[in-house]
């Protein structure tokens, strides 16, 4: 509980300094580097890093993992991108449940693989831009298998990751089929989707 | 003396498979016209796995220590290499075919008959290749999604690939017939062995989904995408297929 209670006030402070900087810079934008994708990745990568090695139990690391999901990654755009068209006619409150739902869906999900991660490490190599994104490019090594590449994929527009490709597999690709199988299941309901992540 | 089954494989077969397999014909990125078809072969397979395939995996990753089973799918490798060389030649793949070849010189003596695998530690990583690579440099589309009784998850193009990877080994020519089914009863060591290590993210992905078929579809297509390195930004529109960033571009629409 208190995990959510400071996560909220980080996310809080970060949204009052971010509308203090538009308020300067009026007709800046949001105007993003390379370097700065890459710097957002390494501390993504370094939160995951120690959580991975962290000695915590499963449940505590789906806590963590969720925290830093918050903190980088896009989340309500990723949510209205794996929900598609329907997300357009759910309300705001609607979209803000399956968020925070899916969040935490995804966090336990892949948080759930961690245990292979355990004694791993991941390396940041590159970053190139592509049109709007900008790929970061990484090493997964784990104990006892080859390393495999991963990488982060980062928006130019707000700053914050999108997807995450592992070996070519896109999971915001894999969502969207996952999420939209599962919408079809409960007849395009966002309420009783949201509930079935549960 | 090697004799080179392709050839005998009636060419007019080959040019109308290969016609077929240019023809665009997408939804959605997803070119798979056969999806009843597939989601039967593909509900056969799930019901082969856990009758057969699975209890079987478990039982020989329970049994067989986890040292000599990876030393089985090290020889298994091995073998499969002259093959990949094959393949290095047709690409014109020369630095390839050379890395492959020292690969295989150093795992068959150093490595014990392929038991062991030195050469990844000298920098002689393993550089898989195959006949469906070979024909996507020949530039032949990818074609249709298809599964494949028992092996599962496969395009038009890869899936005569195999085929052929299977008429050009050269394993399979040099060795007489009890030989070559030892190399078979090797590579379903291996898939065992793959099999039982990856259990929890194999059935997570086929059996814990909303729609494993649609899971299984996207891994496939999506990891053989990125082995056969699309080329970023490269126009791949004629058969149908985005480039892998532009999912990104409606992103915020």
């Amino acid at each position: 509980m208190s995990n959510f209670a400071r996560n909220f006030g980080l996310s809080r402070r970060a949204l009052i300094t971010s509308m203090a900087a538009v308020a300067a810079f009026p007709t800046a934008g949001f105007a993003f580097s390379e370097s700065q994708a890459e710097a957002l990745i390494d501390k993504v990568v370094s939160d995951i890093n120690a959580i991975i090695n962290s000695g915590k139990s499963e449940a505590a690391m789906y806590v963590d993992f969720e925290r830093t999901l918050v903190r980088y990654a896009d989340m309500p755009n990723i949510s209205r991108s794996v929900v598609g068209p329907p997300a357009r006619s759910a309300s705001a409150a609607q979209m803000a449940a399956f968020t925070k739902a899916f969040q935490t869906y995804i966090a336990r999900k892949y948080g759930s693989r961690f245990r292979e991660f355990i004694g791993g490490k991941i390396e940041v190599n590159t970053t190139q831009k592509i049109n709007s994104i900008y790929d970061v490019r990484c090493t997964a090594i784990l104990k006892g298998e080859p390393p495999f590449a991963i990488s982060f994929i980062v928006a130019d527009k707000s700053g914050k990751f999108i997807d995450l490709t592992i070996e070519g597999i896109s999971l915001l690709k894999s969502e969207r089929a996952e999420i939209g199988a599962m919408l079809d299941k409960v007849g395009g309901n966002i309420d009783k989707l949201t509930a079935s992540l549960a | 003396m090697i004799k080179f089954n392709l050839f005998r494989l009636s060419p007019v077969l080959i040019v109308a498979f290969l016609a077929g397999c240019s023809a665009p014909n997408s939804t959605g990125g997803i070119n798979d016209p056969y999806e009843e078809t597939n989601r039967s072969w593909h509900d056969t397979n799930v019901a082969l796995d856990r009758a057969v395939i699975k209890p079987v995996s478990t039982a020989y990753g329970t049994v067989v220590p986890d040292p000599l089973r990876k030393g089985l799918a090290n020889v298994s490798d091995t073998l499969s290499i002259p093959g990949t060389v094959v393949n290095d030649v047709l690409q014109v793949q020369l630095g390839d075919a050379v890395h492959n070849t020292a690969r295989f010189l150093v795992n068959a003596t150093v490595g014990i008959a392929g038991l062991f695998d030195p050469a990844t530690s000298i920098g002689l990583e393993p550089r898989d290749s195959d006949f469906g690579e070979t024909l996507h440099r020949w530039g032949v589309g990818e074609g249709a999604y298809v599964v494949l009784p028992v092996y599962g998850p496969s395009t038009e193009r890869d899936a005569l690939g195999l085929v052929v990877d299977i008429a050009l080994d050269p394993i399979g020519h040099v060795f007489g017939t009890p030989e070559s089914s030892y190399k078979t009863g090797l590579k379903v060591a291996k898939l065992a062995d793959t099999r039982y290590r990856y259990s929890d993210l194999y059935e997570s992905l086929v059996y814990d989904s909303a729609d494993g078929y649609a899971q299984m579809r996207l891994t496939y297509l999506d990891n053989r995408h990125y082995a056969l390195g699309t080329p970023i930004g490269a126009s791949d529109s004629a058969e149908g297929q985005a480039t892998p960033y532009d999912i990104y571009e409606d992103f915020y629409e």
